[in-house]
Parts: structure tokens; C-alpha cells; sequence
């Protein structure tokens, strides 16, 4: 079984100790990046058509079902059709600016996808700063946004990108701050380490995974919500509002630049989904001692697809906010629950040491308590003396 | 001086010049950022990963954006600045430079550290980096959260709609 674990490392040492001394560290990590890109390229494809699918089940509709069998070739020729259209670049825009946009938005994208242990010793770099490195990279991804919209002269554009940025920086501070959380108990700001941290078993058959914990489990939650704000999905995009704004910073982009954008966005959202895995699920182990023949990217690959799932489940449930109610929300609920939920952290790592029995019920019992009490009270004082009435459905059934 | 090293200076000049010259306040700020990010790349060349990482997380991602919304808000980014990108003295301009470079080279030069044998680098780690924040530079740490503090807090109370008295 070590052999199928291992497979993918040990194909790489095998194509590597082809070459000369010299070149082997510059094959090494080209391999590495190509097989990255490859993998995240095809779970992109598989992602456009898994969602539409989604989508139309949701809606009431089909979905695409003509490329193929059940539709399954349709990124193919959607990837065909961005290649062959016109790539209009308006007069007015920057020109230079307008091109070099959708590169910004790849490469610390691309980049952050680099950090995220796929399997056992299949991280592609262990920094010692892992989780500081994604956040970096990830507020270079800002300054993307902004050349799109600025450079395209358009006030759609601008408007869109003035959104995605104040909504990127506001939901920023939520998303570090229940990230926190994880690197207080493991103790490390390596990806590698705190997966580590995560692999063993409470009680024989219990994993140890931080989503398991009360601290972890609000700091899933809200780790969850500020992602999904940061990549601009639904409830949060927002920045892209089609009925509002036309399509924000992208109005201007056409062809394979759009693609590029949309790669960009698609590959954010699997980035961020991989952190999560990685501080909350366990990254790549196993949920139960008798599946720990399972290779550890398979567990990895499956929970990232479970959260792509979820992603899609949500774009497809909820309407879109208002850009008061998103700027409220990340300020007024997520800053004070991550806040407290940093507390809450600190005392489970306090109470590790209680030995009087059933000490670990009490110490759960507890920290679940100071999670849920803020959270019912920030519910109640937000909504205010607002009622919502049941809702009342007239023509569907 | 290793080629990565030369790769990154030049990027860093090239950009820091650029950001001088162009005549978009934009343009301008976008190759500041590049100087930014190609600063951090050379902390990251030198081993020191945590300010490297922290230098793209503080400039890249809040003042090159704080820059950025200061342009958008306050002129119309789209033409031109009308004020010239190289002042018109560019002699005295040369000759001041010229003399802080003077000064400090002599100054450098001149002083007894150089003598000194380098100290042997330790691996610093996150880690490490946190332990001393938590220790030994407690106060200076806890002096600028409240100053940070302050400066928000104000910042909140001039932003604030004064209640209209009548």
C-alpha cells in the first residue's frame, strides 16, 4: 500500500535521476509544477461542468447534456470557444495594464497552490511561514482586480473592482483570524506540521481533526464563510452582480483573457478549499484507522471535492447580499466571533491538562458553550426586532 | 553577488526608477509595487522568510491598496499629471543625492563595524521570531498595539457623521 501512496513522489525520482546532477533540483520542481497545473487544470474542467450540472438540478433545468456523453466534453469545447473568439481590448482602455491583469491574477494564485500538502510528503514546498505565504500571495491577488477594473475605463469595471477590493480586505481579517486558531493549538505556521498535528486518533477510531473540536468547528464555519467571500463566490460575488454591474472588473475582457480570469477565480476557490482541508479536515488523513490504506491524496483530492460541492450547494441556495449587509456582516458577526473564538483556542489549549474524570467531555462541553452563547447573542442583537414571516411559495409546489 | 541576486536588484532599480518616472499617478503606483514585491523577493533570497513574507503581506497587500484608493478618491487617475515627472533643477537634484551618497559611503566606510567579524546566521524561524516578540520585545510590542489603537480610533471618529444640532 506505501507503494500507491507513494506513487506520485516516487515516479518523480524515478524521471529525475535521469538527468545530470546539476539540472536535477531545476526537473524536480519543473515536474512538480507541471504535474500541479495539469491536476488543477482538469479539476477546473471537471469543477465548470460539475457546477453547471449543479446548478440546472437546483434550478429546475438540465444543464448542459450535448458535448458528449451527459455533457461531459462541454469545458472542451468551452475551452475551444475561448481560444477561437475575437479578443477586443477597448480603445480607451490601458493597453499594457489591461493585458498584464489577468497574469497578475494567475501567478499568485498559481502560486499559492504550491504550499498545500496533497498527500504524504507531496507538498510541493514546505515553508517554515506556510500559512503567512498563502495570505501574501493572496493580497497580491488584490492588485489583479484592481488593474483589471482600472485599466478597462469603464465604470462598470471600476466599480466592480472598488467592490472586490473593500470586500477582499474586510473579509481578510476573518479569514486570518480563524486561521489563527489552528496555528495557536499546532503550533506552527507549516502547512506540513499542522497536518501533522491532525493525524492521530482520539480514542481508537475518533480523528483528530481541528473541525472536531468546538474551536474548530466555529473557526471551520467561519473560515468557510470568509472564503467563500474572498473568491467572490455566491452569496458574496458581488463584485461580478451580472444583474447590478454587468459583470464588474471583467465587463472589458473577452476570449482568452475572460478564460484566464475565470481559471484565476476557479483556482482561488480551490486554493482557499485546500487550506481549509489542510487547518481543519485533517489535510490528507485518513477519518478512521481501518481506512488508513487509502492513498493520502485520494483523502486529500476527495475532501477538496467535498467543499467544491458545498461551494456549488451554496451559490445555487442563497440570493446574493447587499453591499451593506456584506460589509455589516464581516464587521459586526465575523470579527467578533473569530475574535472570541481566538479565546476559546487559547482555553482548550489550557485545559489539555485536566485529569479529573471525564475531564474531556467537560473541557468540550465548555469551549462549545462560549462559542454558542456570543453566537446566539450576535444573532439576536443583529436582527434587531426584524421578523421574518414564512415564506410563502405561489406557484411553485 | 549570484545571478538571482543581480536578477532581483535590477528588477527592484528598474521599477523603483519606473515608479519615478511615469506620468500616470497609477502606473506609478503599480511599479511601486513591483519595487515592493521585488524587495521582499530579496529578503526571501537572504533567508529571512518572515519579513519577506511579512513586507508582501503589509505593502503589497494594505498600502499599495491604501496608495491605490488615495489616487481613486482624490483625482481623475485617467490623464496625465500635470506636474513633471523629473524636477526642471536635476543639477541640484544630482549634486544632493550626490552628497548623501558621499556622506553615508564615507560614513559606512569609515566605521569600525566593518571590521567586525560576521556574526554566524542563525536559522531564524517563525517561531523564534514569536518567542521574542513574547518576551523580550513585549513592551515595544504592546506600545505600538496602542498606539495602532489610538490611530484607529481616531481615524473612526473623523470619518463619523457628527450628529446634526439644531
Amino acid at each position: 500500500m506505501d507503494q500507491i501512496d507513494q506513487i506520485f513522489v516516487s515516479l518523480k525520482h524515478w524521471a529525475v535521476h535521469f538527468f545530470p546532477d546539476a539540472l536535477q533540483p531545476l526537473v524536480s520542481a519543473g515536474l512538480s509544477i507541471a504535474a500541479l497545473i495539469a491536476a488543477f487544470g482538469s479539476i477546473f474542467a471537471i469543477t465548470t461542468w460539475v457546477e453547471r450540472k449543479a446548478l440546472g438540478r437546483i434550478q429546475n433545468r438540465l444543464g448542459p447534456n450535448r458535448v458528449g456523453p451527459f455533457g461531459l466534453l462541454q469545458p472542451m469545447a468551452d475551452a475551444i470557444k475561448m481560444l477561437t473568439k475575437e479578443d477586443i481590448v477597448p480603445v480607451s482602455a490601458d493597453h499594457v495594464v489591461h493585458y498584464l491583469a489577468p497574469f497578475a491574477l494567475i501567478i499568485p494564485v498559481s502560486l499559492a497552490l504550491a504550499v498545500i500538502p496533497y498527500g504524504r510528503n507531496m507538498a510541493l514546498v514546505d515553508l517554515d511561514g506556510g500559512v503567512l505565504f498563502f495570505f501574501a500571495v493572496g493580497a497580491a491577488a488584490e492588485v489583479a482586480v484592481f488593474m483589471a477594473g482600472w485599466s478597462s475605463r469603464n465604470k462598470y469595471s471600476i466599480l466592480g473592482a472598488m467592490r472586490a477590493i473593500a470586500q477582499m480586505i474586510s473579509y481578510e481579517v476573518p479569514l486570518v483570524l480563524s486561521t489563527i486558531s489552528v496555528v495557536m493549538i499546532a503550533g506552527s505556521l507549516s502547512l506540513v506540521k499542522i497536518v501533522e498535528a491532525q493525524n492521530h486518533f482520539v480514542g481508537d477510531w475518533l480523528p483528530g481533526w481541528y473541525v472536531l473540536t468546538p474551536w474548530g468547528f466555529a473557526g471551520f464555519v467561519l473560515f468557510m464563510i470568509a472564503a467563500a467571500a474572498e473568491s467572490n463566490r455566491a452569496p458574496f460575488d458581488l463584485p461580478e452582480a451580472e444583474s447590478e454591474i454587468i459583470a464588474g472588473y471583467l465587463t472589458e475582457y473577452s476570449g482568452f483573457k475572460y478564460a484566464l480570469f475565470f481559471l484565476g477565480e476557479y483556482w482561488g476557490m480551490f486554493a482557499v478549499s485546500g487550506l481549509a482541508v489542510t487547518l481543519f479536515l485533517g489535510g490528507w488523513t485518513a477519518p478512521f484507522p481501518f481506512l488508513a490504506w487509502v492513498p493520502s491524496f485520494v483523502w486529500f483530492f476527495a475532501k477538496l471535492g467535498a467543499l467544491i460541492l458545498l461551494f456549488i450547494w451554496i451559490r445555487g441556495t442563497l440570493p446574493r447580499l447587499r453591499i451593506d449587509q456584506l460589509m455589516s456582516f464581516a464587521w459586526k458577526f465575523l470579527l467578533p466571533m473569530s475574535l472570541i473564538n481566538i479565546v476559546v483556542a487559547a482555553l482548550w489549549h489550557f485545559t489539555a491538562g485536566w485529569s479529573f474524570p471525564s475531564a474531556p467531555l467537560w473541557r468540550w462541553l465548555l469551549c462549545a458553550a462560549l462559542v454558542v452563547i456570543p453566537y446566539l447573542g450576535f444573532g439576536h442583537a443583529l436582527a434587531g426586532r426584524r421578523r421574518f414571516p414564512k415564506r410563502v411559495y405561489q406557484y411553485a409546489t | 553577488m549570484s545571478p538571482v541576486f543581480a536578477m532581483l536588484a535590477a528588477m527592484t532599480l528598474a521599477s523603483a526608477i519606473a515608479a519615478m518616472s511615469f506620468r500616470k499617478l497609477v502606473h506609478s503606483a503599480l511599479s511601486m509595487i513591483l519595487t515592493f514585491s521585488g524587495l521582499a523577493s530579496i529578503y526571501l533570497h537572504l533567508n529571512a522568510q518572515f519579513v519577506g513574507l511579512v513586507q508582501v503581506l503589509v505593502y503589497v497587500g494594505a498600502v499599495a491598496i491604501l496608495v491605490v484608493f488615495a489616487i481613486l478618491l482624490t483625482r481623475d487617475s485617467t490623464r496625465d499629471s500635470s506636474v513633471r515627472s523629473l524636477a526642471q533643477s536635476w543639477l541640484t537634484g544630482l549634486l544632493v543625492a550626490g552628497a548623501v551618497f558621499g556622506t553615508l559611503a564615507t560614513a559606512i566606510i569609515g566605521s569600525r563595524a566593518l571590521d567586525r567579524a560576521l556574526p554566524q546566521a542563525a536559522e531564524i524561524t517563525v517561531k523564534k521570531i514569536g518567542e521574542q516578540l513574547m518576551t523580550r520585545y513585549i513592551i515595544p510590542l504592546e506600545v505600538i498595539a496602542l498606539l495602532l489603537t489610538a490611530a484607529m480610533i481616531g481615524a473612526v471618529i473623523i470619518a463619523m457623521r457628527e450628529k446634526e444640532r439644531k
